[in-house]
């Protein structure tokens, strides 16, 4: 029997391993595009890599803690500013109250729904992945402290994006400018619907499917809407800043940008509606994607 | 310009737990959270790093640790699961086959060269990701391919301290 000395045994040649690291590699590629199912061996991956994760983000928090230490000294004046401000604010949450008790009794006598106040839990971005062109970010709580997918996540200017994996400790965001998502939104001037989707770039949104003659102007105010139960109504996402009338076109072009801090923040809160929407029927949400998807076969 | 091969010295055997360190910490280093333009210009250190390790140390870094640390990038990257370990493997496998000619030149030489093989990882992880319809980037995205030829010196130095004879031979 032939025996090989250990020194010249290579083993295949780079091209067969190559060939069978390639078609395994693409196999997995088409599992995970088409069916989706490695949510068991992401989660584990991502479980061993969150040490590595938190280590990487080390010398980002403790910046934060010295920025802190720095901040306590400008405490005291800032002391006195919020406490004027506070009686300053008082009085309009007196009214405010006031306004909430009568608007419930307002929607009591009209039979309608009440508004639903959401939970907050707040959560720093642990991570913003390698490639800038792919828009989602990790954040450093996860169904430990109660985050579940779909969830809103928003910072104080207005939406940020939407839960959508959740590993125990981390949690995945998808940005409003992410190509493939989308916020049904209202025009806060005239209570015009719409959907208003990513589009893939930095900080840019576009409305696609509003016809030409729609009644939207620059610097129109882009409120969510509530429907479709996934965002509560009301919160601000984005402004319209061009819009562009071709007239070889079914649809204006109009492109927004967020108003929140979409690729700016560290801290951003998820809200979780602490009464959940009915559930709607089950064509509903697909209708209106179909929808977008017939008019724009039609457009082409 | 050929190197003079009298004067080069012969590099030490590199221990296997210093090859998982660099891995990780290459992966440490992609995994920082950075902003803006230097999110833009951050080389990928793992592909680096493989790279390096397939050129020097053909014999002991094989492709399924590159597909390991690919499947590991995808995780954390969020991308498809498969993307970064195809690139990878292409690394590893133009490392592989091109390590006789590259060691002729020197690291400063090695650069341009280096440039091309991430060039073509990127353009397959580019190809797959647009295949996948997960996102279309700018120009920009190959910038990280040009700041990985340019930080090559740098990291063949850092990776290469540990081979360094640690007497001078010539002594006596």
């Amino acid at each position: 029997m032939e025996t090989v000395p250990q020194f010249f045994r290579v083993g295949p040649s780079p091209q067969v391993r190559l060939f069978f690291f390639a078609l395994l590699s693409i196999l997995l590629m088409v599992v995970d595009t088409r069916f989706s199912s490695f949510f068991g061996i992401r989660q584990t991956v991502g479980m061993i890599i969150y040490p590595l994760q938190k280590l990487a983000y080390a010398p980002m928090s403790l910046y934060d803690q010295v920025e802190e230490l720095l901040d306590d000294l400008q405490l005291t004046k800032e002391i006195a500013y919020l406490r004027q401000q506070y009686f300053f604010n008082q009085q309009k949450l007196f009214r405010l109250q006031m306004l909430e008790e009568e608007n419930a009794q307002l929607r009591q006598l009209l039979n309608a729904a009440q508004q639903t106040e959401a939970k907050a839990i707040m959560a720093d971005i642990l991570y913003v992945p390698r490639d800038p062109f792919n828009r989602k970010v990790t954040l450093n709580k996860g169904s430990t402290s109660g985050v579940t997918a779909g969830q809103v996540v928003v910072d104080d200017l207005g939406v940020v994006g939407q839960i959508t994996q959740v590993h125990p400790w981390l949690a995945e965001v998808t940005l409003i400018t992410d190509k493939d998502h989308s916020v049904p939104v209202q025009v806060a001037r005239n209570g015009l619907r719409s959907v208003v989707s990513g589009a893939g770039k930095n900080n840019e949104l576009e409305l696609r499917y509003l016809s030409v003659n729609a009644d939207i102007e620059q610097d129109d105010l882009l409120i969510t809407s509530g429907i479709g139960g996934v965002y509560p109504p009301g919160l601000p996402v984005a402004r319209v800043t061009n819009i562009e009338h071709d007239r070889s076109r079914d649809f204006a072009h109009i492109t927004c940008i967020p108003i929140a801090g979409v690729n700016r923040n560290r801290q951003v809160l998820i809200l979780s509606l602490s009464s959940p929407v009915p559930a709607l029927p089950e064509e509903e949400p697909r209708n209106t994607v179909q929808q977008g998807k017939q008019r724009k076969n039609h457009a082409q | 310009m050929p190197n003079d091969y009298l004067s080069e010295e012969l590099a030490l055997e590199v221990k296997s737990s210093f090859i998982f360190f660099s891995l990780f910490s290459a992966l440490l280093f992609n995994l920082l959270p950075l902003q803006e333009i230097i999110l833009l210009l951050r080389p990928d250190f793992v592909a680096i790093t493989l790279l390096y390790w397939s050129v020097n140390q053909p014999q002991r870094i094989g492709m399924s640790l590159a597909f390991i640390a690919g499947l590991v990038m995808d995780v954390s990257n969020s991308s498809i699961l498969g993307q970064h370990a195809l690139a990878y493997c292409l690394i590893t496998f133009f490392g592989m086959i091109l390590h006789r000619r590259l060691r002729l030149f020197s690291v400063f030489q090695q650069a341009p060269q280096i440039f091309w093989v991430l060039l073509i990882a990127q353009f397959a992880a580019l190809l797959t990701g647009m295949l996948g319809g997960t996102y279309l980037p700018d120009w920009h995205y190959f910038l990280p391919s040009a700041t990985g030829a340019l930080l090559w010196p740098v990291i063949s130095f850092l990776l290469g301290i540990p081979q360094k004879p640690k007497c001078d031979s010539d002594e006596l």
